[in-house]
């Protein structure tokens, strides 16, 4: 291997302040929230204890925040699955043009770059003008799909792009209907990918605050229901819940990625035994 | 010197129309009249029909969330802008009254500025520090899967709250914070700086923090796809290692910066949230103006600012779009 040029080292020294510039202030509060009962928000530590952690779990400390984990957590599956499958629907959809595929597209950048409050009025505006009462699983749930939607086609259309058509052609070939060619040999081909999506899915959901605040009712989802918290709690417990929250989402992400990577495994394994002589 | 320019540009030519005829957005329509053409040519409208009626099913479910949920809102605001309000309620009507005021009061010339100062600034620093973070991946990482991980650990805070990675700066710039106590024992400073918590420094600081992932994704997966033949070329022409960056490089990476351009300029423009926490309701930008008329109940007035905020986004979203096709870019 040849020797590296001097500007490695000074773009590695730089990527290594990005990534600290990204993970130091999480990292931070992670130490802050073991903060002794008498601590602040900010350093010194004094002492150090499961004070906080242990606070999370009185209810009148913190108000509502499992029923809000809860919520965000079914609604992060809701979002997902609905994800999921109107992505899938609307990429194979898109493979071929069709007479106002071109409106759809532009919608689905739209909806990607609209300014979220506007979602987020829009929809309470309807909900309200038409004595509907809004919910975190009906109206909260479309708005934040105008969120994850996006991304997920955006993914979608990434893969058909690269899709090799010659699989199909094979099994029509051999006589699979329309649909048995989709389920048993589009969808296995592309199943990595809607881990991806699915991923996208649950936690731009778990996390979304701006098209949620109108859109969810009187019981907070998660986020709501931390921001409600920065306003009138002023100890490390919003620090503490910060940790727990984060460390979830770590979980959520470690195991999708964890099933891309077993799914990638068994496929290496399983994969062709072209020219490896008869069996 | 001549020369060398004159390979760059052959071999930009070279790139650009591989660019421009590498994966087609949709084939299917051309293949399917090529087939019709040689099999079927009396009748190419039957299977034309039946193309768009899938294709129709399989959107459908897409096409109701999207006229639910981002049509509808869109007309029901544009329509309440025209409306009127009491203190208490809001009453259908068509008047202008709302706009009138917008437009009347220097506020809201303040606060547009404030917003475009805000997208400006941030877009200049995530695009620096996004481009150069992701030339380091694609260019001076050397095997696929470290390339790879890398580019995970600078996503997957993209995964996680937005809100919990603004709570913590608070440690870091707070008045007893780490970035006050360090500077004075250092003896840079005697008092603590005000203005590094709850300022427009904060307020920036976070839209970068918070942002730069979205230039660095679109950036990166450029800079995969180019042909690391053509900077070999350039090296062989005696190109320097700037003159392979400014003439071979950032040309073929514009369409990843105009993507990642139009996320962080259209999430900045839209936000509400970091201005208010990050500026501890200091400092204003459009969506906080709307936010504020929400608070109110001012409904029609939020909504003929929204107006406004959505027509200004769509406009620099077009002028960026002259710039880059993007279905080709998927």
């Amino acid at each position: 291997m040849e020797p590296r040029p001097r500007s490695f080292y000074v773009l590695a020294a730089f990527f290594t302040l990005f990534l600290l510039f990204l993970y130091g202030p999480t990292l931070t509060i992670a130490v802050l929230s073991f903060q002794g009962p008498s601590g602040g928000l900010t350093f010194p530590m004094k002492g150090v204890s499961l004070h906080w952690f242990s606070d999370l779990f009185e209810q009148q400390a913190v108000g509502d925040i499992w029923g809000s984990f809860s919520r965000s957590s079914v609604l992060g599956l809701m979002v997902m699955a609905t994800t999921v499958i109107v992505s899938v629907m609307g990429g194979l959809a898109f493979r071929k043009r069709f007479a106002g595929s071109g409106v759809i597209f532009y919608l689905i950048i739209t909806s990607l770059v609209i300014p979220s409050i506007l979602i987020s009025l829009g929809v309470g505006l309807i909900w309200s003008q038409s004595g509907l009462t809004v919910h975190w699983s009906t109206s909260g749930l479309g708005a934040q799909l105008t969120w994850t939607l996006p991304f997920g086609l955006l993914i979608m259309f990434a893969v058909f792009n690269r899709f090799d058509q010659s699989y199909e052609e094979a099994a029509r070939d051999l006589g699979a209907s329309p649909w048995q060619t989709v389920r048993f040999v589009v969808l296995p081909i592309i199943a990595p990918s809607l881990i991806g999506v699915a991923l996208f899915g649950f936690t731009l959901s778990y996390d979304e605050f701006a098209r949620t605040l109108l859109t969810s009712g009187s019981q907070n989802t998660l986020p709501l229901e931390i921001f409600g918290m920065t306003t009138n709690v002023t100890s490390p417990v919003i620090y503490a819940l910060g940790t727990l929250t984060t460390i979830f989402s770590f979980l959520v992400i470690g195991a999708f990625l964890l099933v891309v990577w077993l799914m990638d495994r068994r496929r290496k394994a399983q994969g062709s035994d072209a020219g490896k002589g008869m069996v | 010197m001549e020369r060398v320019h004159r390979r760059l540009k052959a071999a930009l030519l070279v790139a650009l129309r591989s660019c421009c005829t590498g994966a087609p957005f949709l084939t299917s329509d051309q293949t399917m009249t090529s087939s019709g053409i040689i099999h079927t040519p009396s009748k190419p409208s039957a299977r034309a029909l039946s193309r768009h009626s899938v294709g129709w099913l399989l959107a459908s479910p897409l096409a109701v969330v999207l006229a639910i949920f981002l049509v509808a809102p869109i007309v029901m605001i544009v329509m309440v802008s025209f409306w009127g309000a009491t203190e208490f309620s809001i009453y259908p009507a068509f008047q202008f009254d709302n706009y009138a005021f917008l437009f009347s009061s220097d506020v809201t010339y303040r606060v547009f500025f404030n917003t475009f100062k805000y997208a400006a600034i941030t877009w200049l620093f995530t695009l620096l520090i996004g481009f150069t973070v992701a030339y380091f991946l694609a260019f001076h990482i050397r095997t696929f899967k470290w390339q790879i991980a890398l580019f995970l650990v600078c996503t997957i805070p993209f995964w996680t709250s937005n809100i919990i990675r603004m709570i913590s700066w608070i440690p870091f710039l707070g008045r007893n914070g780490l970035a006050n106590s360090a500077l004075m024992s250092w003896g840079v400073i005697d008092e603590p700086l005000e203005w590094l918590l709850f300022s427009d420094f904060s307020v920036i600081l976070a839209f970068v923090h918070l942002y730069t992932l979205f230039m660095v994704v679109p950036i990166f997966n450029t800079m995969m796809r180019i042909d690391k033949s053509l900077i070999e070329a350039a090296a062989d022409a005696g190109a320097s290692g700037w003159q392979t960056l400014w003439h071979v490089i950032i040309p073929l990476t514009k369409p990843g910066i105009m993507i990642g351009t139009i996320f962080v300029v259209t999430l900045v423009m839209g936000d509400f949230i970091t201005v208010r926490f990050m500026s501890g309701s200091q400092s204003a930008n459009v969506g906080r103006m709307i936010q504020n008329d929400i608070g109110l109940l001012q409904y029609p007035s939020a909504a003929a600012t929204a107006v406004i905020l959505l027509i200004t986004v769509l406009l620099v979203i077009a002028i960026l779009l002259r710039f880059v096709d993007i279905r080709k870019e998927l």
